[in-house]
């Protein structure tokens, strides 16, 4: 143990009390907010499968819990080029969602 | 081949989680691709101690159940890319946990890791048998203290009549890690010795983990301590124990007294 690890061993306490008030707050709010974001990837993912075909094993759900804002990120894997993808989705019920390219 | 350990004690407090993240990390470390698993149904703290609860999305009960796929629900860890971490559930429901489920998830991790560290809750109930059942190896944490040996005695008859290998007529591995050990406090005869508790259970010694301020630092800051405190001595006993379980022989340490200058000026016990 030296001097600097004496100083710095003061300040783990503090983080963990904040690491605990976020956790808390949120888990004291919802308990199984896990069920809520497999509801949310489902309907997510019924919207865009009625346009686009994706692969269920290619979607990850992220989440980051903040104390002020928590960020959900959904990435979905889309195969091909999305607009080659829309159009032939969407020929036989419409136009085309986007203009075809020009060359 | 992947290798799955279970990190069990029967008493709880003993170190656990922090010798499952700990061991993982250290794993990992070596280039090992490593998945840490909380069996503690609600009540999960590997996440905690691993500082990915605030990512947390889905668990171990909705891979089991269907719910998501197995890929959705383990959070890669950021300081070490071959380290994941699949949480257990907040749920209370203690019977979410099916045994045919967990042997389907325990099979695909163990075609995409080459160790699955599976964290036991205390106790000998449902949890803690589901997270021993397909153990190649066992990691027993034991405290040198009564109660603690002699839960891990318990444990270790688990162990060779509740697992898969033992219903099979094989055997498992078992390692004793002796944590929270204080060489001042032993020398002195308060506390049971090495010798007293390797006499009692007659498990091979995996290391000794001494008592430090460090482990506790690094629960804190949600950082296993070898990653967080690197020279420390807790962390030289975790990183000796992974290359045991690698299959290296390796010197082992007995945690002596020692102390710092400082710490003679402060009054303080350190292990070194």
């Amino acid at each position: 143990m030296n001097l600097f690890s004496f100083f710095r061993r003061r300040r783990s306490a503090p983080v963990a009390r904040e690491r605990l008030q976020v956790l808390l707050s949120h888990e004291r709010g919802n308990g199984g907010d896990s069920e809520l974001l497999a509801v949310l990837r489902d309907e997510i993912l019924r919207v865009i499968s009625a346009h686009l075909t994706i692969d269920d094993d290619k979607v990850q759900v992220k989440l980051e819990r903040g104390q002020a804002v928590s960020l959900l990120e959904i990435d979905i894997e889309v195969p091909g080029r999305l607009d080659q993808q829309i159009r032939k989705r969407r020929r036989p019920t419409g136009p085309p969602l986007l203009p075809a390219p020009s060359t | 081949m992947a290798r799955v350990v279970v990190v069990t004690s029967g008493k709880g407090g003993v170190g656990k989680t922090t010798s499952t993240a700990a061991l993982g990390a250290a794993l990992a470390q070596a280039g090992e691709h490593v998945v840490v698993v909380d069996f503690d149904v609600g009540l999960r703290n590997l996440d905690l101690v691993m500082g990915a609860e605030r990512r947390v999305v889905f668990d171990l009960i909705n891979v089991v159940q269907g719910d998501a796929k197995l890929h959705q629900a383990l959070i890669r860890d950021k300081r070490i890319e071959t380290l994941s971490l699949l949480p257990a559930s907040q749920t209370r429901d203690k019977d979410a946990l099916k045994p045919e489920g967990v042997a389907k998830v325990i099979a695909e991790l163990r075609e995409k890791f080459d160790w699955v560290i599976c964290d036991s809750p205390a106790g000998i109930e449902r949890g803690a048998t589901l997270a021993m059942r397909h153990a190649d190896i066992a990691v027993v944490v034991t405290n040198p203290e009564v109660s603690s040996v002699r839960d891990s005695d318990r444990i270790i008859g688990l162990l060779d009549s509740k697992t898969e290998r033992a219903e099979r007529g094989e055997r498992i591995d078992k390692h004793l890690l002796l944590a929270r050990y204080d060489a001042v406090r032993a020398t002195r005869g308060e506390m049971l010795k090495v010798e007293d508790v390797l006499e009692i259970l007659s498990i091979p010694l995996l290391g000794i983990i001494p008592e430090s301020e460090d482990v506790l630092r690094a629960s804190n800051l949600g950082v296993p301590v070898t990653l967080n405190s690197p020279a420390s001595a807790p962390t030289r006993a975790y990183l000796d124990a992974a290359r045991r379980l690698r299959g290296e022989t390796v010197v082992m340490t007995f945690p002596s007294q020692k102390r710092s200058l400082i710490s003679r000026l402060l009054g303080r016990k350190a292990i070194a």
